[in-house]
């Protein structure tokens, strides 16, 4: 059975090990380092170990021949024969790992009157596209995307399969990977290549954004990852590039025990996990009246609105527009914290955003440790006059 | 009708502190707590239980000391707690994690639902409930923020979405993960903590479940760590003073929009 264990000759209790551990399971104990019980193997305290006192002891495990899996896949989630964002994102972000493996990358799009989207995602850097069009396709279903996907994979085998970690993808996904009993890696925001292994190497991060792990899947095929909206750059679109499109045989229809009756959707503008710029609100905006403030500061930037989650407890905006640990993730480039403290569980929603500002009347305010820019002040006087002086110039 | 509820126990705090000489991770005394969307998992299956009448039981997976999460559970309403613990299943991923629990569901067989967290706070991976769902061969759906209605035979819910909401239809037995929006989970009552103190959580070793071994723990894991560090933040910070803040900020914010 697999086991960490110290060889108490070897280990001269440095404590290196201790605080290499995220999951506080190593102790001293008579200056030699320990393994308590709660250990779960993850391994980050062998390499930290610099007298090599640290046994990671792992199983046989049988393995498979995988060689023949080869290509990058994408899943290109589309609604209403609009492809999301991170679509693109992935498509360009798989081309640049496709050079490295000397693969091509295949975008896959499942739907109803969705022939036209092969052509964009061309431009946008696949070399193929395989599309299947049906209209029992036409909204996103886990049970059948996940069905077609599985035997899709099968019977190309890719090595590599990328969805975006929408809430559809981050849905989808372990749909997939658990029939076909492959490893997969959630929310994804850095992709990189080991080329002597041919390995993915997934980062993420893990504990609210405040440790980044690099996974493997070095056994199972094909590796697979959700990957954060926004974090890869579209490449710039060419519409004379060169690729195949293959338009699928539809097979016969899944019946699945998931109904949709209806759909509900946001305002326009609502949708944070999209937006390219976020005025967020916090409990020193003071009263529900105020917030029509962050709004008409919204929409002159053409934004959408967040909130922390002291506000959406007071009921003042839906938890739809709550960033943070128990609310959304967001990376917008621009967001704009307007009398929010900064608190751990708030800032954890916050992906690789390139400029954060913040309006706070405290200047020992945790979110100016984060923050760009900052002011200090009562954001109810900064606003109106930040609004005029917008209003004034654009 | 049987209800089953995920329960994962997280440490109760997520930052990590940096050793600024060693440049290692520092986590000292953390207490460990219910994973917070599971509280609200707990909350809701409590519910229906006391709207419908239901039998309750939670299940985790994880170490010997895991079991305390489990009678808060009972203290907080459910009935019964079940803890999945062996060294066999440590180092268990996504896959494995779900393979585990999967074999504890049929230990505790017959149920309807099975509710779970959106994601736990220490992984934020949301991947455990939709693979337990294919696991044991069930629907499912993520992210509900609502139940509208449920009976012996289908489950009506509402689905937060990231262009608003969904109503959906689900066949029962399924699972569905759960999101903050759906309750306000309540405080353990002095009556039910006696109860707690009084339950028995039932411990599931290796022998004690139908397992192939080569499924669990790491050994099940197809996916690993290859190492882990802490992100650095250089943020360049400037304050905007003076008089005219709100002017300097309006050129700031023009600049970024039209860049963009
Ligand atoms: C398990 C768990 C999960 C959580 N998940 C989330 C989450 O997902 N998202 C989230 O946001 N929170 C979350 N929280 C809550 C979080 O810890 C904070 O309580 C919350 O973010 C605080 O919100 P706030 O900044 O709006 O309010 P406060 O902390 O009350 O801060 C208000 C700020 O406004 C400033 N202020 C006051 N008046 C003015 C003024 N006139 N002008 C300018 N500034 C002013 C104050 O100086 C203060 O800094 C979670 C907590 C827990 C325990
Ligand atoms: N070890 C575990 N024991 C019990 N439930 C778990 C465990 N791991 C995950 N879960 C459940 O799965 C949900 C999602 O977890 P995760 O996929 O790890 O983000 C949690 O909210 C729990 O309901």
């Amino acid at each position: 059975m697999a086991s960490i264990n110290i060889m108490k000759d070897k280990c001269v209790g440095c404590k290196k090990c201790v605080n290499a551990c995220p999951f506080n399971a190593i102790e001293i104990i008579d200056k030699k380092a320990e393994i308590k019980p709660n250990c779960t193997l993850c391994g980050s305290c062998v390499s930290s170990c610099k007298f090599n006192a640290i046994n990671f002891v792992k199983d046989e495990v049988e393995k498979k021949d995988i060689s023949h899996y080869k290509g990058i896949w994408i899943f290109a989630e589309q609604r209403y024969g609009k492809l999301k964002g991170v679509a693109l994102e992935l498509v360009g972000q798989g081309k640049k790992l496709g050079e490295e493996l000397n693969v091509n990358v295949t975008a896959i799009v499942l739907g109803d009157n969705i022939t036209h989207l092969g052509e964009e995602l061309i431009a946008y850097g696949a070399d193929e596209v395989l599309l299947m069009d049906a209209p029992w396709l036409k909204d996103f279903n886990d049970h059948i995307y996940g069905e077609i996907m599985i035997e899709l994979i099968e019977e190309y085998k890719p090595e590599i399969v990328l969805i975006g970690a929408t809430s559809n993808g981050r849905s989808l996904a372990p749909h997939i990977s658990s029939t076909l009993q492959t490893g997969l890696t959630a929310d994804c925001t850095i992709l990189e290549i080991d080329r002597e292994q041919r390995l993915l190497l997934q980062t993420r991060p893990a504990f609210g954004g405040n440790l980044m792990a690099t996974i493997v899947c070095p056994d199972n095929r094909p590796q697979m990852a959700t990957v954060r909206p926004k974090v890869f750059k579209s490449l710039k679109p060419n519409y004379d590039r060169e690729g195949k499109i293959i338009v699928l045989p539809v097979r016969s229809q899944i019946k699945s025990f998931v109904q949709k009756i209806r759909h509900i959707d946001n305002e326009q503008g609502a949708n944070i996990t999209d937006a390219d710029i976020i005025v967020s609100v916090g409990k020193g905006i003071g009263n529900a009246n105020n917030i029509k403030l962050a709004q008409e500061l919204s929409s002159i930037l053409g934004g959408a609105i967040g909130a922390t989650r002291a506000v959406v407890d007071s009921g003042w905006l839906p938890y739809s527009q709550q960033v943070g640990q128990t609310g959304k993730t967001v990376a917008p480039n621009l967001y704009i914290a307007i009398g929010i403290s900064g608190a751990i569980q708030h800032v954890a929603g916050l992906a690789d955003i390139e400029t954060i500002v913040a309006i706070n009347s405290d200047p020992e305010a945790p979110i100016f440790k984060v923050a760009h820019y900052g002011i200090v002040g009562d954001c109810k006087e900064i606003l109106p006059l930040l609004i005029q002086e917008l209003k004034s110039k654009m | 009708m049987k209800i089953i509820v995920c329960i994962k126990q997280v440490p109760g705090t997520n930052e990590v502190k940096m050793d600024p000489v060693t440049n290692t991770i520092i986590r000292e005394n953390i207490e460990s707590i219910i994973n917070p969307f599971d509280t609200y998992a707990i909350e809701e299956a409590v519910r229906i239980k006391e709207n419908m009448g239901a039998e309750v039981i939670g299940l985790s997976m994880g170490i010997p000391a895991a079991e305390e999460i489990l009678r808060e559970a009972i203290s907080l309403g459910i009935d019964k707690g079940f803890l999945l613990s062996d060294r066999k299943f440590a180092g268990a991923d996504t896959l494995a994690t779900s393979y585990t629990l999967s074999l504890g569901v049929k230990k505790i067989k017959d149920f309807d639902l099975i509710i779970c967290g959106k994601q736990a706070s220490d992984g934020d991976t949301a991947q455990v409930g939709p693979s337990l769902a294919k696991t044991l061969g069930i629907a499912y759906v993520t992210d509900i923020s609502k139940i509208i209605e449920i009976n012996e035979n289908n489950i009506r819910c509402m689905k937060i979405t990231d262009d608003g909401y969904e109503e959906i239809l689900l066949t029962l037995p399924a699972l569905i993960t759960v999101v903050k929006e759906i309750n306000m989970p309540r405080l353990p009552s002095i009556k039910r903590m006696k109860i707690a103190q009084d339950s028995q959580v039932e411990i599931l070793t290796f022998n004690d479940v139908e397992a192939d071994e080569n499924r669990l723990g790491l050994k099940g894991s197809p996916t690993q760590v290859r190492k882990t560090f802490i992100p650095i933040h250089n943020i360049n910070n400037e304050m905007i003073e003076g008089s005219e803040k709100a002017e300097k900020l309006a050129s700031i914010l023009l600049g970024k929009i039209r860049r963009s």
